[in-house]
C-alpha cells in the first residue's frame, strides 16, 4: 500500500510532519487572535484581573467554555453551575478525545497527555483530516504534526488575550472577523464530505444541532453530534451491504 | 460580579483540570488497546458530526448581528461549503467564503 508513498518520504519524517503542521496550522491565528483580544475585553470588563484572565486562558485553552462561564459569572450564577455549564461545552472534547484513540493510542502516555491539553477545534479538526488523507503516516509523526498544528496558535492564543486585557478594546464588528470561525470551520470540514454516510451525518448534525440550539450550555450540540455520528456509522453499513 | 479572590480562582482551575480530564479521558486511558467494530465506525464520523452542528447556529443567528439572520453570511458559509467540496482544498474554501462575504458585504455598502 505504501509502496508508492514511500518515495515522497523526506529523510527527517517527524520533523517535516511538524513543519507541515505549522504550515496547516497558521491560518488559524487569523481566527484565534479576534476571540482572544475579545476574551481579554470581556474578561477584564467583567473585573477578573489580568492574571486571572490569563489563568483561564493558558489553563482551560477552550474559548467557548470560557466565554461562557465569563457569561455566567457576571451574572452571579453559583460556582457549581458555572463549572457545570462550561464543562458541558468542552463535552464534545471527549469525542475528539475517542477518535484520536486509533491514531494516537500507541503514542507514549505523557505525549498523550501534551496532545490532551493542545486539543482543541482547531488542532484536532487539522489533524483528523490528515491523519484520515494520509494512513501511512507513523504515529510519531502523527504526534509531531499535531504539536506542528498547535504551534502557531496557541501563542496567539494566549498572548492576544493579553493584548485584549491591556488595550480594553475589541477588534470592531464592522469588520466581521465574528464570521471568520464559521468560514475556517465550514472550510475544514467540507473536503471530509468524502461519502454519502459522511453527507448524512453532516446534514444530521445540522438539523439536529438547529433544532436544539435553545438547550442550555451545549448539550444540544452533544446530541446533535451523536445522532449524527450513528447516522454515519448506519449509513455506511448501509452502502457496503448494498456493495455486496 | 461578586466572588471572592479565592472562588474564581477556583473556577479557574477546576475548569482547567476538568477540560484536561475530558481531552484526556478516552485518549488517555484505552491507549492502544482495540476498539470495538462498531466504536471505530461511530468514531470516523467525529468531525463531521461535531462541526456542523456547531456552526450552524452561527451561520443563521450570527453573533455580530445579535441572532438577527444574514443573507451575506449564509451565502458565504455556502460558498466556503460547496468551494471545499469542489476543490477538496481547506485553503481555496476559506479565501472562497472571505472573498463572498467581503464581496457581499462591500456591494451592499455602496448600494
Amino acid at each position: 500500500m505504501t509502496t508508492s508513498t514511500m518515495k515522497t518520504q523526506p529523510k527527517t519524517p517527524a520533523r517535516s510532519a511538524y513543519w507541515a503542521g505549522v504550515r496547516d496550522g497558521a491560518p488559524f491565528i487569523l481566527m484565534a487572535v479576534p476571540f482572544s483580544v475579545l476574551f481579554g475585553v470581556i474578561a477584564t470588563d467583567a473585573g477578573l484581573t489580568l492574571a486571572q484572565a490569563m489563568g483561564f486562558t493558558v489553563l482551560v485553552i477552550a474559548g467557548a467554555a470560557q466565554f461562557a462561564a465569563i457569561q455566567l459569572m457576571v451574572e452571579n450564577a453559583s460556582i457549581a453551575f458555572v463549572l457545570l455549564a462550561a464543562l458541558a461545552v468542552n463535552l464534545r472534547m471527549a469525542m475528539y478525545s475517542a477518535s484520536l484513540v486509533p491514531y494516537l493510542g500507541a503514542a507514549p502516555l505523557w505525549k498523550r497527555a501534551f496532545i490532551a491539553y493542545l486539543n482543541f477545534d482547531q488542532t484536532y479538526i487539522t489533524s483528523i483530516a490528515r491523519y484520515e488523507a494520509r494512513p501511512e503516516m507513523t504515529v510519531a509523526e502523527r504526534v509531531s504534526y499535531f504539536l506542528g498544528v498547535a504551534t502557531p496558535i496557541t501563542p496567539f492564543w494566549m498572548g492576544m488575550t493579553l493584548v485584549g486585557v491591556l488595550a480594553g478594546q475589541a477588534i470592531p464588528e464592522a469588520w466581521a472577523l465574528d464570521f471568520i470561525m464559521p468560514i475556517m470551520f465550514l472550510a475544514m470540514v467540507a473536503p471530509m464530505l468524502k461519502s454519502l454516510a459522511h453527507v448524512a451525518a453532516a446534514a444530521v448534525s445540522v438539523s439536529v444541532g438547529l433544532l436544539l440550539v435553545n438547550m442550555p450550555a451545549g448539550t444540544g450540540l452533544l446530541i446533535a453530534a451523536a445522532s449524527a455520528m450513528l447516522t454515519g456509522a448506519l449509513v455506511e453499513i448501509w452502502m457496503e451491504r448494498r456493495a455486496r | 460580579m461578586s466572588y471572592s479572590t479565592f472562588e474564581i480562582w477556583m473556577i479557574i482551575i477546576i475548569m482547567g483540570v476538568g477540560t484536561f480530564l475530558i481531552r484526556f479521558s478516552f485518549l488517555g486511558l484505552i491507549g492502544d488497546r482495540p476498539m470495538p467494530t462498531f466504536v471505530l465506525r461511530l468514531l470516523r464520523y467525529t468531525p463531521v458530526a461535531v462541526l456542523p452542528g456547531m456552526v450552524a447556529p452561527l451561520v443563521i443567528w450570527p453573533i455580530a448581528t445579535e441572532g438577527q439572520f444574514d443573507p451575506i453570511r449564509l451565502l458565504a458559509a455556502l460558498a466556503t461549503v460547496l468551494i471545499g467540496v469542489w476543490t477538496r482544498n481547506v485553503l481555496w474554501a476559506i479565501l472562497g467564503g472571505a472573498v463572498t462575504l467581503y464581496g457581499a458585504m462591500g456591494i451592499t455598502a455602496v448600494l
